[in-house]
């Protein structure tokens, strides 16, 4: 018998056992569901898996009695879109920011203190400013996805600029290129599948971010409508919200992943 | 006049002298090995070539000029790892001079004159033996391809020298062997000058048509950093001359052994 350290599960050992925790808590929900229901009908904490499949077909598949908008529709539509412009402008700004101060000592000495201090900001204990300055409107809520997660995805692109091997930078110089060449033709493409994956890891910031955003002043919003149905103990709604936000979340980690394979192979395949 | 020439040079670390009264000259079309233990000034020395260190004292005269305090199309390298983008399939590697060199701000070239470097750069891989390589990118190449790979790129654009820091360092000796004829042949072919580090005097005798070894004349043991390495052999090499290597591997051995026991390796050397 082998030590356990050693001991390798097959392809179809891995699925069940990968599954297994899945199927375990859903069958202990299940469970305490059925029992809490069983003594009381009306018990709104633990709603069943048929109450929780009619609150989406409320919520997702028919006009709303007050609006006539698809509820689930228009929060998503309203989340994506913030969060999109969010991490879009956070990405883009760490990239520009992330290279030259990785690139040019002058720029890393004149701007890097300063992003560090400011990445040190609770980025919640400025969301009333932010509110003030920006109002209540669209605004405010994707500053503070920008401002929560540029500080640190820029001192993530400056450590992946620095840690380009010096040797390649010579290189670069004795090929002819000047600082501009250097920066295009050598940092930036290095960097861009390294700012992919950075944003992969922001996204989960920038979620957080955004239903705090969205909870505190909003009129529509994954994160609105999960903080409206609370005061009604609503968990037939908050569950499924839940698990459409984690599922969108996984949905946009895995493109991003893809994209980054069929653009830049050669980044995986060195194991980096 | 010598292309390069050496004037009194001192290269020192605060209160560690590295280099001390270097005198020397390289002409044109030589091919100069460098051997010596680690810690005696040889990467130091390639690094002042290079343009990222610079003489303490002395003169460092490229063409009778100071030579540049920064690396440029002048001199081309070949270090033992990272020499080629990993970014960049084998073809692009070697087009990369080019389109450097053409388009200011792109750093591309479109169209008729991507197709003329394109064709440059297929006859130079064809001429280092990757032209079965050619879309390859350097991951998907051994040790032995990615230095032929840097080769073509450094010598496409045609540099004034060509350094080469320990390149077949990290090689198996079989492929090793090929390289020697491949930088030989370049170097005849291509009328190149050549300064070469090796850590493998044997290598340094075969390869070179001057030998340089860089050793410690005088050599505290229990301060190896007070005095620092000149140049002690100076030989014309490429007969078989084996009482010489003998003496030189003692001396290099000797030196390596007290350096080793008493310092850790000084910053800037690689090895």
């Amino acid at each position: 018998m082998k030590k356990l350290i050693n001991r390798q599960p097959n392809r179809y050992a891995r699925w069940f056992l990968g599954l297994l925790p899945f199927a375990l808590l859903l069958a202990i929900y299940i469970g305490a569901s059925s029992a809490r229901l069983a003594e009381n009908p009306d018990d709104p904490l633990l709603p069943s898996l048929t109450q929780m499949a009619e609150a989406v077909e409320r919520m997702a598949f028919e006009p709303s009695k007050r609006s006539g908008d698809y509820l689930l529709l228009q929060d998503t539509l309203a989340s994506l879109q913030r969060l999109g412009i969010g991490i879009g402008f956070s990405a883009a700004l760490a990239l520009i920011f992330g290279i030259a101060n990785g690139a040019i000592p002058y720029v890393r000495a004149t701007l890097s203190p300063l992003v560090v201090g400011v990445s040190l900001v609770p980025p919640m204990a400025i969301l009333p400013i932010l509110f003030i300055v920006f109002g209540l409107e669209e605004l405010a809520k994707v500053m503070l996805i920008i401002i929560g997660v540029t500080p640190f995805m820029i001192r993530d692109m400056q450590q992946r600029t620095l840690e380009i091997p010096e040797e390649q930078i010579i290189k670069m110089q004795t090929l002819g290129a000047n600082t501009w060449q250097t920066i295009t033709r050598l940092m930036l493409p290095q960097i861009m599948p390294r700012l992919l994956a950075t944003t992969r890891l922001a996204l989960g910031t920038a979620w957080l971010f955004l239903i705090a955003a969205e909870a505190i002043a909003a009129t529509e919003g994954l994160g609105y409508r999960i903080f409206l149905v609370r005061r009604y103990l609503s968990m037939d709604v908050i569950l499924p919200y839940v698990l459409w936000i984690t599922l969108l979340a996984l949905v946009i980690d895995f493109l991003l992943n893809r994209w980054s394979r069929w653009r830049y192979p050669w980044f995986h395949a060195t194991g980096q | 006049m010598a292309m390069i020439e050496i004037r009194n040079l001192w290269k020192e670390f605060g209160e560690d002298v590295v280099l001390e009264r270097l005198n020397a000259s390289i002409e044109a079309r030589e091919f100069v090995t460098v051997v010596g233990a680690s810690g005696c000034g040889k990467t130091t020395f390639l690094k002042m070539l290079l343009g990222t260190e610079t003489p303490t004292r002395g003169e460092l005269l490229l063409d009778g000029k100071p030579i540049p305090e920064e690396p440029d199309a002048t001199r081309g390298i070949v270090f033992q790892r990272y020499s080629v983008m990993p970014h960049l399939d084998a073809t692009g590697n070697v087009m990369l001079a080019g389109e450097l060199e053409a388009s200011r701000w792109l750093g591309r070239v479109f169209g008729a004159h991507r197709r003329r470097l394109r064709d440059d750069a297929i006859a130079m891989l064809k001429e280092v033996g990757l032209e079965h390589a050619l879309d390859k990118y350097p991951h998907e190449l051994s040790g032995g391809m990615q230095q032929r790979l840097a080769l073509a790129q450094a010598l496409i654009k045609k540099p004034r020298i060509l350094l080469l820091d320990e390149p077949f360092g990290a090689l198996d000796p079989g492929i090793r062997r090929d390289m020697h004829e491949l930088v030989s042949r370049l170097w005849r072919e291509q009328q190149l000058t050549v300064f070469m580090i090796t850590h493998d005097i044997e290598e340094g005798f075969a390869l070179g048509t001057r030998l340089w070894v860089f050793d410690k004349e005088r050599l505290d043991p229990q301060a190896p950093e007070a005095y620092g390495a000149r140049i002690t052999y100076d030989l014309a090499v490429g007969r078989d001359d084996t009482g010489v290597l003998d003496d030189i591997n003692a001396d290099v051995d000797a030196t390596a052994r007290t350096i080793d026991t008493q310092t850790p390796q000084p910053t800037g050397e690689h090895s």
